[in-house]
């Protein structure tokens, strides 16, 4: 061993100098190395995220026309010379005054919010069920959880059609255990969006319950035993606040992705469960209005916002967290 | 504290001044944030074959110079150069040096030949000449049957022993060790401080080691240099920095010390006098280099300097009396400590050679302690 | 624990999967229902099987979406494996905000809002530059992507933020260069979050309703949009055929994952 050690650098000046460039030609190959990561994604994103949500703002400002496509320019030349700007702002005008908007965006969030305490009522138990499980039953309970969601979503609201149809199967059921002798109408109504979005968003919610709560130690549960806590009460003021991070994180990933839904108050819902999404495809397919589609949508952006803050705060939290 | 024993002529070589150093760190600097200084204008010269130690507590800098010294982090002033060569702005692939990383960093996806082959590889040997040279380190580490294992089929020690061959492989110059033994448990740190100082010495190459363990520091090192907030407080052997403290923080960090605060009354050739509040006596210690009278100064001494008395010493200089406060029985040796009639608190040692199960004093007794003008230090207050 | 816990957990727990899981049986069984309508059954079938296999629209739409999905997946777990990159490793640059908010935006965006966004761009571009030429197989992709990204990133991102940093500093300082220890170091250790984010961006692809419809033109029908017309008929027993179809390969492909990754992980323990 000893013998054979070789220098790997060789001494001298020139080989000095020869290093030295080398070394600041790659470290050059480095920092361009890192602008490509960089900008291939970030171009992307600028392209087809940021710069479509422009437009959408740009055409929320405009009128309908009959043209191709259906808008009015927002900036014109007028006499060559002068470039005009015509920020049309009828389109909020319009939303704030028709009624049918204000209610769809209420009907929204209220749907919304009373579907995210359905799947906490829900998914608590059962994430708190899966994470006190033996451990090897809980990757298969939680690959129980997720595996609904790999199948197709619409066919899972579709399923609820069939279960929730006047001649459909509950109905079917509870007549012919003679609990009802009129079919009831559970097919077009706020109950079955409730329904649909309760089923399809669960897992959503037992997801991050569940990584809160299985990396909880258990020894603080036996703490608070040692000092007389019923577990009733260790359940409340232990288990309940240390797990408030993914009640909070569960809460947003059902919220959001509900007040934006379209699917479930088109195929459940009925001609009352009016929702936010519904209303923007009908303005859009139906009416052909892009405008007034437009500034739905940056309205349905602001809405959503506020719960977006809360939850980057919440996240903000997490990773800076000192005990973690 | 067993000491490995040591080739004689390596120990010289800082002694030399026409000796050149191997490692030579000029005023070198590291900023975080424009503002924090975590290495603050360090220079050290390290020779040949050395095994150096940077001791310090966490947050000190000892890892950012050691990160520096690897290339993993820039400098923010100064140089670094390896046998006269500037390596201060090469990037860690082409640095010849190698890092031994606190967690191991062993690549989880291979197996621990491919671990040790993975620097070898990056030089494009041949594979026969590659599989030679694993097959050298793996038995330099005792590893030779673990081959094909995972990392995650190892234990800690064996994970240990399989990040330094995989740091040697590439038959560094300089090896830079980043608390090699910090994740294994006592036992087996000792055994192992052994085996790394042998194969530092079969191999020859030149270690860094950045530790907080001042045990591990004193025990496996040529050298050592205590630092704290970003600088170097005293650089010296083991028994140099042990014995002659610069000053009161390496005084402290290193073993234990009884501080006596103090003015110096009277200075005569290499003997000064102190008096300090503390002793009722004068204290007259050994001092090669002159002091003005009313200096204010510590006096350091070490708990196993200091002698039980049975009465007050004859020439009434270099005694304190006490009552025994608290006794700590380790085995070997037992630990006193003293309050005295100046309110301070004084550790003594006292070895144990009888076999009894209580030593030769209980708690509330009142003892004298003595000491000799060469058990300790003079230092600047 | 007393022994009554257990009891209540275990009911939460039955109750649960019953909810999640008794539609989806319902139209197991029912597919297999000789008759058209639900609530009678006529006998055992598997006509609507065969119905299914010859439904030329049906195919036709299934083929367009699995390479729809295979081309969004690929290039997805590209940009957003690059996304993650960024995000955890480069941690300053100016703009950074901005690319993070991207990045995680269609993560909390309603796909209407994102079908409606990339239509009326397809279209502005169009008008601009002629580029994308009517709307189709391409546009439906290119969106895809650019919201299946975000999910991919989040995943990969994940993976490489539980990555000890000083794996890449001892392949580098074992001289390896920095795109080298992307590929022989990096890339290795997060290949089952890349082919989680690989399938992630299938199903999501393969799943899209909303936004395909907006992107979507004449001859350009995707599965998800067949399945929607045909439901909003009404109940179709050949829907029912298909559902059945995909629980079957999709619970097949997952237990069979299963099973690999534990019999790897009974390797390693050996």
């Amino acid at each position: 061993m000893t013998a054979a050690r070789e220098p790997v650098l060789t001494s001298g000046r020139a080989s000095l100098r020869r290093r030295i460039d080398h070394g600041v030609k790659s470290l050059a190959q480095g920092r361009l190395g890192r602008t490509l990561v960089i900008a291939l994604p970030y171009a992307w994103l600028l392209l087809f995220l940021l710069l479509p949500i422009l437009i959408v703002l740009k055409i929320s400002f405009s009128e309908m026309a009959l043209a191709s496509p259906p808008y009015t320019p927002m900036l014109q030349w007028v006499e060559q010379r002068t470039l005009s700007l015509s920020l049309h702002l009828g389109n909020y005008a319009f939303l704030w005054q028709d009624p049918l908007y204000m209610a769809a965006y209420l009907n929204s969030l209220k749907i919304a919010a009373v579907s995210t305490v359905l799947c906490l009522l829900i998914g608590y138990p059962m994430a708190y069920a899966i994470a006190r499980a033996p451990s090897g039953w809980r990757i298969v309970l939680l690959m129980l959880v997720i595996l609904p969601f790999w199948t197709s979503f619409l066919i899972r609201v579709y399923a609820w059609i069939g279960l929730l149809q006047g001649n459909g199967l509950i109905n079917h059921l509870l007549l012919s255990l003679g609990l009802i002798d009129q079919p009831l109408v559970l097919l077009h109504s706020n109950f079955a969006v409730y329904l649909g979005i309760v089923y399809s968003y669960l897992p959503f919610m037992i997801l991050p319950l569940y990584a809160t709560l299985v990396r909880m130690d258990l020894t603080l549960l036996e703490a608070a035993a040692d000092l007389g806590s019923p577990p009733w009460k260790s359940f409340l003021t232990v288990t309940l606040p240390l797990s408030l991070p993914g009640v909070i994180a569960g809460s947003l990933l059902v919220f959001i992705p509900a007040v934006g839904e379209f699917v479930i108050p088109d195929l459940l819902g009925g001609p009352d469960s009016l929702m936010i999404g519904k209303v923007l495809w009908t303005e859009f397919f139906s009416n052909r209005d892009w405008p007034v589609a437009s500034a739905v949508a940056i309205a349905m952006l602001l809405v959503i916002l506020v719960p977006l803050l809360l939850f980057q705060r919440v996240e903000e939290r997490e990773t800076t967290d000192p005990t973690r | 504290m067993p000491q490995p024993r040591r080739d004689p002529a390596s120990l010289e070589s800082w002694q030399d001044p026409d000796a050149r150093p191997f490692l030579e760190i000029r005023g070198v600097t590291k900023v975080f944030d424009g503002a924090t200084y975590a290495v603050d204008d360090v220079s050290l010269k390290i020779f040949r074959g050395e095994f150096f130690s940077l001791l310090g507590a966490s947050g000190c800098g000892k890892s950012t110079l050691l990160r520096m010294l690897a290339g993993l982090e820039r400098c923010t002033q100064g140089h670094i150069l390896i046998e006269d060569e500037d390596i201060t702005d090469l990037p860690p692939f082409e640095r010849p040096v190698n890092m031994m990383f606190q967690s191991y960093a062993l690549f989880p996806h291979m197996t621990v030949e491919q671990n040790v082959a993975f620097g070898l590889r990056q030089e494009k040997l041949s594979r026969q000449e590659i599989r030679t040279r694993v097959g050298e380190m793996l038995e330099l580490v005792r590893m030779t049957g673990f081959a094909r294992r995972k990392p995650d089929q190892l234990s800690g020690g064996q994970r240990q022993r399989v990040a330094l061959a995989r740091s040697l492989a590439k038959q560094p110059k300089l090896l830079l060790l980043d608390e090699p033994l910090g994740a294994l448990d006592r036992k087996l740190r000792e055994s192992t401080q052994f085996e790394l100082v042998n194969i530092q010495e079969r191999v020859g190459t030149t270690f860094i080691m950045v530790t907080h363990d001042q045990e591990e520091a004193m025990t496996m090192s040529t050298r050592l240099a205590v630092m704290d907030a970003g600088r170097i407080l005293q650089v010296g052997t083991p028994s140099e920095v042990y014995e002659y403290p610069a000053n009161r923080f390496v005084a402290e960090f290193i073993g234990a010390a009884n501080l006596f605060d103090g003015r110096v009354a009277s200075a005569d050739g290499d003997r000064v006098t102190i008096q300090s509040e503390g002793a009722p006596s004068d204290i007259v210690m050994h001092h090669p280099q002159p002091l003005a009278i009313g200096t204010p100064v510590t006096v350091a001494l070490r708990p196993e300097k200091i002698r039980l008395l049975d009465e007050p010493p004859p020439e009434d200089v270099n005694w304190i009396r006490g009552t025994v406060r608290e006794i700590g029985y380790l085995g070997d040796v037992s630990i006193y400590h003293v309050g005295t009639e100046g309110g301070l608190t004084v550790q003594v040692q006292v070895t144990n050679r009888g076999r009894r199960t209580s030593g030769p004093l209980t708690w509330d007794d009142v003892v004298c302690l003595g000491w000799d003008a060469d058990a300790g230090v003079v230092l600047p207050a | 624990m007393t022994g009554r816990r257990p009891f209540w957990l275990f009911t939460a727990l039955a109750f649960g999967y019953a909810f999640l899981y008794l539609p989806i049986v319902t139209l197991i069984v029912y597919s297999f229902n000789d008759s058209r309508l639900v609530t009678v059954w006529g006998g055992f079938s598997t006509r609507w099987y065969g119905e299914l296999l010859r439904n030329e629209q049906i195919l036709a739409a299934l083929w367009l979406s699995v390479r729809i999905a295979a081309m969004n997946a690929t290039f997805a777990t590209v940009l957003g494996t690059l996304a993650a990159l960024t995000l955890v490793r480069f941690a300053r640059f100016r703009t950074r905000m901005l690319f993070a908010g991207m990045v995680a935006a269609p993560l909390v965006m309603p796909e209407v809002i994102l079908g409606l966004s990339a239509l009326l761009m397809f279209v502005t571009l169009e008008q601009m530059v002629g580029w994308p030429a009517g709307r189709g197989m391409t546009t439906i992709t290119i969106a895809h992507i650019t919201f299946t990204t975000a999910f991919v990133a989040v995943v990969v991102q994940s993976r490489l933020s539980q990555l000890d940093g000083s794996l890449e500093e001892a392949a580098m300082d074992l001289g390896a260069r920095p795109w080298k220890v992307f590929l022989v170091i990096i890339l290795p250790i997060i290949s089952p979050a890349l082919i989680a984010g690989w399938l992630l961006g299938f199903t999501l692809s393969m799943d899209d309703l909303v936004i395909a419809s907006f992107v979507s033109g004449p001859g350009a029908t995707t599965l998800p949009m067949v399945i929607y017309s045909s439901v909003r008929m009404g109940v179709s027993p050949q829907v029912n055929a298909l559902a059945t179809i995909i629980v079957v390969v999709v619970s097949t492909g997952v237990v069979v994952a299963g099973w690999l990754l534990h019999r790897q992980g009974r390797r390693r323990q050996s």
